[in-house]
């Protein structure tokens, strides 16, 4: 049993070996003593270097998980940017080809539409100018029809009476019988 | 068999001098309040050398503490209570560790002593009436008077809360002694068993099992204990501080 070697000042009454350790008050100024320069130099570490260290990784740790955060977010954006770049130059070939192809359309219907007119104004006028042949022979065969009538009807009085009848008579008579 | 009082006994390594009367020495006491600080600080300080992004093992067991901590005190005293910090996680962390350095055998423990919570309870007392007096003022006494309360058991309530608030060190500092005392005297009395009963040949090894196996179970038992009113003691710290942070009830 390790007793207490003699202190001068406190001989008797806490100096005896058996008193209950944690009540024995010779100790307490040397427990206060290191209790206190243990505490201090403890507290003084902590607040003026680990605790601002530990802070300071923690706080990096968190600043590095948003900034990853923002930037996969800032990514995802420009990723949803070019895919509506994408889809919108697509809307636009589309569109183009359309128009395209309208104007294609457009053009070809009006050359044919145009050759189609050409030709039917070419055929109308043939029609007219044949139609206009048919009347002028059609009249110039009455012209002789009545000339050969008149001749005819001449000839024909002439053979039964034995004498010419008058022009204007015959003239008359044959237009009488060409109108019924 | 062996005295379960004697690993309490305070022994001198070297005698410095004397101060007002007293002997002040190096002794077993301050030996292990070193190695207490000296762990602390390896674990604080030594593991986060390399300030890793994704932590080591112990580099997460410093972070760990400091969340666990910061979280205990941000939870009692608002983020206001933040100020606090380095003294609370100090109080933690020495008393925690003074507290697991002491089951290991042959060790001693730096907290089984009433003089030592004693002051680390007077510590965070004088704390709390300091600061809550310089921060609120008179109003820091609103502490003592509940809203609420009829003023005819007014006086009454008053009495008694300025009666708890003064017995708060002493429950503060009894708690941790008392615990650490007690702890480590059932663990030193059932080993003292082991060595008895082994003394009376094969008959006596076979009934020491069973204080061996009680003495495995204390010891775990003892390591929840020593983390528990190591945490009880910072809670109430945070506790008591914020009161004086926010005296009114």
């Amino acid at each position: 049993m390790a007793q207490q070697t003699t202190s001068t000042e406190h001989v008797p009454a806490s100096g005896h070996g058996r008193s209950f350790p944690p009540f024995d008050a010779t100790t307490f100024a040397s427990q206060l003593f290191w209790l206190a320069i243990a505490f201090v130099v403890l507290y003084l570490l902590m607040s003026r270097l680990a605790l601002p260290r530990v802070s300071a990784i923690i706080a990096a740790r968190q600043g590095r998980i948003a900034g990853d955060l923002a930037e996969a977010e800032k990514l995802k954006g420009k990723t949803e940017a070019a895919l509506a770049a994408y889809e919108k130059t697509l809307a636009e070939a589309r569109a183009d080809a359309q128009s395209i192809a309208g104007q294609t359309r457009d053009r070809l219907m009006a050359q044919s539409d145009k050759s189609r007119k050409a030709l039917e104004a070419k055929l109308n006028e043939k029609l007219v100018q044949a139609e206009k042949t048919i009347a002028a022979t059609k009249s110039a065969a009455m012209a002789n029809v009545r000339g050969i009538a008149t001749d005819a009807a001449t000839a024909i009085v002439q053979q039964l009476i034995g004498a010419a009848p008058g022009d204007k008579a015959v003239a008359h008579a044959v237009s009488e019988a060409l109108k019924s | 068999m062996a005295d379960p009082i004697h690993q309490f006994q305070i022994n001198k390594i070297a005698t410095l001098g004397h101060i007002g009367g007293h002997e002040i020495a190096f002794t077993n006491s301050a030996l292990f309040m070193a190695i207490a600080v000296s762990g602390i600080t390896a674990l604080m300080l030594g593991a986060t050398m390399r300030r890793s992004l994704v932590p080591g093992r112990m580099q997460s067991i410093a972070e760990l503490s400091y969340e666990f901590v910061a979280d205990t005190l941000k939870s009692s005293a608002g983020n206001e209570g933040m100020k606090f910090f380095p003294l609370v996680f100090s109080l933690f962390m020495f008393i925690l560790v003074a507290n697991v350095i002491g089951i290991i055998p042959y060790t001693f423990t730096v907290t089984s002593h009433i003089v030592i919570t004693a002051s680390l309870a007077l510590l965070v007392f004088l704390t709390v009436i300091v600061y809550g007096i310089y921060k609120n003022g008179l109003r820091f006494l609103k502490l003592f008077v509940p809203s609420g309360i009829p003023i005819y058991i007014l006086p009454l309530i008053v009495l008694i809360e300025v009666m708890s608030f003064l017995s708060r060190p002493i429950s503060h500092s009894v708690r941790l002694f008392a615990n650490m005392l007690a702890g480590h005297i059932t663990l030193k009395v059932f080993g003292g068993f082991v060595t008895m009963l082994g003394g009376f040949g094969i008959a006596g090894w076979l009934g020491a099992t069973l204080p061996l196996a009680m003495t495995v179970a204390l010891t775990a038992l003892e390591l929840l204990v020593a983390f528990l009113q190591a945490y009880v003691f910072t809670i109430l710290t945070c506790i008591y501080l914020n009161d004086a942070i926010h005296p009114g009830h």
